[in-house]
Order: C-alpha cells, then structure tokens, then sequence
C-alpha cells in the first residue's frame, strides 16, 4: 500500500484574461499514494481549487504535468466533490444521486443496486423520492458524496465540501464521510480552510504558501486516539503540537 | 405544522389570510359593478354621449345578437386561432433560436446587434411590408403575431440560459459530461421557470400582433370587427369586439399560469 498513485511534477499554471495574466501554481510537485488521505491547507485563494481542476482533468496544465499510476497503467477513475453540494431541486435526490451514471450511461441494474445499497448504508434510503430542500445539510452532503461515488473512482477530490456546513453538522458529517471513504478503500484529496479539520481527517497535510502556490511543508500526521468519536482526534495528545506546527506555517504566509 | 393537528395560531392565521383573499376577490368584483353601473347611469341620462360610448346594455345587445346570427363565434374563432398558432410558434422558434445562440457564444455575439435592433423596432411598422410580401390573409396575421413577440422571446430566454450556476455546469464536467449534458441536464431544467413567465407575455403580445395584422389584412376576426365598427359608426360593435379581446387576453394568461401553478406543484 505504499505504490504512489499520482505524481504532480514541477506543475505551473496561469489563468489569462484581458486585464493580464493571474499566476495561481508555481513548479507545485508532490505525490500521493495508494489508499492514502491528503488534506491540502494554504492561504485563500493561493489555487488550492485550481490543483483539483487540474487533477480532475478540467483544465490542462502549462508547464510540469501529473502522472496517474492507476491498474494495468490506465488513468484511475476521480470523483470530484465541489463545495457546494449542487444538488438539483428539480429532481428527486434518486435522481441526483446517480445523475453521474446516467450522463455516462451507466445505468445499469447492477450499478443501481449499488446505489441503494449506498443510500441504505448512508441513511438515505427513505429519502430517495424527496427533493433536495427537503433533506438537512449533512442529509445532502452525503447525498453528494453518493452522486461521486456512484461512478466508483479512485481518487475523490474534495473542495472544502463542509464548509457550507454549521459547525456541530460540520463535526459529525465530516467525520462521517472521512469513515466511509476509508472504508471503500479510496484515496482522496481534501481541500480545507479548517486546520483541526485536516489533522484529524487526514494521513498527511500539504501547506501551500501564497499564491503562486508551491508546497511549502508537509507534514505526516499520526495519532493515539482516545476513542472513536468525532472529536477523538482533537482530544488526541498530539493533536495541539500539529496544530501549532502548521499555524506558524501558515502565518508566515500572510 | 410539526404536531399532528394543526395548533389554534396556525388556523387563525389560515382564516386571516382567507379573509383577506375573500376581501380582494370582492372589491375586485365591486370596483368592475360600479364601473358598469356609473357608464349604465351616465349613457341613460345623456351625461355621455351614448353614440359614442355606448352602454353596458347596449354592449349586451349587440353581443346576444351577434351570438344569435353566429358570426360572433367565427370572429372569436378566428382571432383565437390565429392567437393560438403564433404563440406556439413563437415559444417554439424562441426556444430553438435560443439554445443555438447559447450553443454558439460566437454566433451570438455576431447576432446581437440585430436581436437588438429588430427587438426595439415598432413591428407595426412592418405589417403592410408582410400584406405586399403575403398577401392579405392567415398566414400574414400569424407571422405578424409572431413578430410582435419572437425577439423579445428569444433574448430573454437567452438571457436566462446565460444566468444558470457556473458550478452546477462544473458539476456537469466533473461527472464527465458534455456540453449536451450542460444543456439537458441543468441549462434546461433550470430554466422552465423562465420559460413560463415567458410565455405569459408572450401570449398577450402575440395577440398584439394578430390584431394589428387583423387591422390591415382580414375579413374576419376580432380587429377587423374593431376596425369595421369604427368605419361603420357601430360603436356598440366596436366596444363588445374591445371587452371580448380583454377577456381572450385574460383567459390565455390564466392557462398559462395554471400551468405555472401545475408545474410548482409537481416540483
Ligand atoms: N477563471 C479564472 N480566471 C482568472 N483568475 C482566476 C480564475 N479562477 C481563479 N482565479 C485566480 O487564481 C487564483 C487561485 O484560484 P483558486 O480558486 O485555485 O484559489 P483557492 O486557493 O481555491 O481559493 P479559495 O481559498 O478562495 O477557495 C485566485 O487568486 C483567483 O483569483
Ligand atoms: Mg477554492
């Protein structure tokens, strides 16, 4: 479990438009490997969003590149999770769910099966004939990670997507979802603002400084948990050290 | 509404807001009644020159006998299909129209200046150019109809094409779709409430433009009767033809938003 999945290698990118040239990445390398749980922290708007663009494949990078180490060396599948669950209100959270499937036309029996099993096993399973409006935060950010994960990847991508999340939600949700996607044995990629977040979530922490963004520190993270609540993590003895360590990271940044 | 039986505030609150719909229905209904009583007064007792303005009672002659003789049905008939036909066109042309410019950003930069232009342009003034180019006829209303709304229609709805999230379109390419997918999926859906309030006014303009058209080109039909009673002196005429156009207009506007309410409901 130690083979690296992807490898981001002296990556740069720009945004361009008529007012001039924004540098958002510059010469960025880092890798992640199989299995494991990145979480992403820098300084906003330093081009944390634009990393995932780029991984997802949503924009193409101008200098450097990404290596995908997938099975049988074929690109492993990413879900991508945005900030904002995006659910659509004009269709049932069924229908949401595996809008994925049906844009890829995967909708098939057994791929259907799956995502009842997922809605069963989330506590959705009641809700799959309502509207989005009618489930709680948490209800839809678990209804999203479902759309993602309804297309099985290997890498999920997630863009702060608790942060339009009250903060008791916030604990139990993302603690929730951590669980599940270690679980499925995926890896991801977590982009934060939340630094107690990303240490008790997260297997390592990539600081990024200000923008043009490169990395400027990572930092592995190991912990002795108390117990398996979703505040073990910030009870855990190592947890204010971490905390400290990447405050001071950052601050030199801003 | 958390309990089962709905608590004594909320039913309060529910007789207050029936009261005051029942309020509105009946000074909507008062106000029209002294309307007609004030004009019924005023023509019999020569305060207005009843020639001229008539009277509701001769309104209601002039309708009874125009039931009677049928011609009545075949003005309305008429007018309504013509209405009817231009509507459904302009929905479906402004709905084509938009979806291609929103296909295209290039093309509909090129067109804009034109969509503007021939949006803003009076369209009465393009009637007798229609009568040289197809005769005086259907065909020439219904085009006249369709005139009178398309432009405005499919800007509009461009317009609202354009407003939809760009984070719901990212969705979209997260989950690896194309640009098909961006319209179907999120483009469309997200827009059938534009789409409905657009219709609204596009059906009373369309009926603009049948009138007018039916003004310079008809035999038949509402704004030929408008026409003829003026030319004839039959002001009673005239008034019957103005007060039935009033309720054709309010009738399609209320199909229209009973599919508005239909839809709401279904969502
Ligand atoms: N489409 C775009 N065109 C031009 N500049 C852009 C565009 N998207 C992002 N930028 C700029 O690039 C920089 C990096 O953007 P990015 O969204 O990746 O930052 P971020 O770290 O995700 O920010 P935040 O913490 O606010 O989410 C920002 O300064 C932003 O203003
Ligand atoms: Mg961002």
């Amino acid at each position: 479990m130690t083979t690296d999945l992807l490898k981001v290698e002296d990556l740069s990118f720009s945004y361009h438009n008529l007012s001039g040239e924004t540098a958002a990445l510059s010469h960025l390398s880092f890798s992640v490997k199989k299995g494991e749980f990145l979480a992403i922290v820098g300084p906003s708007g330093c081009g944390k969003s634009t990393i995932l663009s780029l991984l997802a494949g949503l924009l193409t990078p101008e200098e450097g590149g990404i290596t995908f180490y997938g099975k049988n060396g074929r690109k492993p599948g990413i879900g991508y999770m945005l900030q904002r669950d995006q659910l659509f209100e004009w269709r049932s959270i069924w229908k949401n769910v595996t809008l994925g499937l049906e844009i890829q036309h995967k909708l098939t029996p057994e791929n259907k099966k799956k995502v009842e099993k997922m809605l069963e096993d989330y506590g959705l399973s009641d809700f799959a004939k309502k509207r989005p409006s009618e489930l709680s935060g948490g209800m839809r950010q678990r209804a999203a990670l479902i759309r993602t994960l309804a297309l099985e990847p290997e890498i999920l991508l997630l863009d702060e997507p608790f942060s339009a999340l009250d903060y008791q939600t916030r604990l139990t949700v993302s603690a929730d979802i951590a669980r599940i996607i270690r679980s499925a044995e995926k890896t991801a990629i977590l982009i934060t603002h939340d630094l107690s977040e990303a240490i008790s979530l997260s297997d390592r922490i990539l600081v990024l400084s200000g923008r043009p963004a490169h990395v400027k520190a990572q930092v592995s993270i190991r912990l002795t948990l108390p117990d398996d609540s979703p505040l073990a993590a910030r009870k855990a003895p190592e947890y204010t050290d971490y905390f400290n360590h990447l405050w001071e990271e950052l601050s030199d940044e801003q | 509404m958390s309990n089962e039986k709905t608590s004594e505030t909320q039913l309060e609150y529910m007789q207050k807001h029936r009261r005051h719909h029942r309020l509105i229905r009946r000074a909507r209904l008062a106000l029209l009644l002294c309307f007609l009583i004030l004009w019924e007064f005023c023509a019999d007792y020569g305060i207005i020159d009843s020639f001229f303005f008539s009277s509701p009672s001769r309104v209601a002659d002039c309708f009874v006998s125009m039931v009677r003789d049928r011609s009545l049905f075949l003005h309305i008939g008429v007018t309504l299909t013509e209405t009817v036909v231009s509507f459904l066109l302009v929905t479906l042309l402004s709905l084509l129209a938009a979806t291609l410019l929103w296909y295209s950003k290039k093309l509909s930069e090129i067109l804009e200046p034109y969509l503007v232009v021939l949006n803003s342009l009076p369209k009465s003034a393009l009637a007798p150019l229609l009568i040289v180019w197809l005769g005086t006829g259907i065909p020439t209303i219904i085009v006249a109809g369709i005139s009178v709304a398309v432009f405005g229609a499919v800007i509009s709805l461009y317009t609202g094409f354009l407003q939809v999230d760009a984070e719901k379109l990212l969705l979209i390419d997260t989950l690896g779709g194309r640009k098909r997918d961006r319209f179907f999926k999120v483009v469309l859906p997200a827009c059938v409430p534009i789409l409905l309030s657009n219709m609204k006014v596009n059906v009373g303009l369309a009926l603009v433009g049948v009138i007018i058209g039916e003004f310079l080109a008809a035999r038949r039909g509402l704004g030929y009767l408008i026409i003829y009673g003026s030319q004839v002196f039959q002001l009673n005429m005239l008034i019957t033809s103005i007060l039935i156009l009033c309720a054709i207009a309010m009738i399609l506007y209320q199909i229209i938003q009973g599919i508005e309410h239909w839809y709401r409901k279904k969502r």
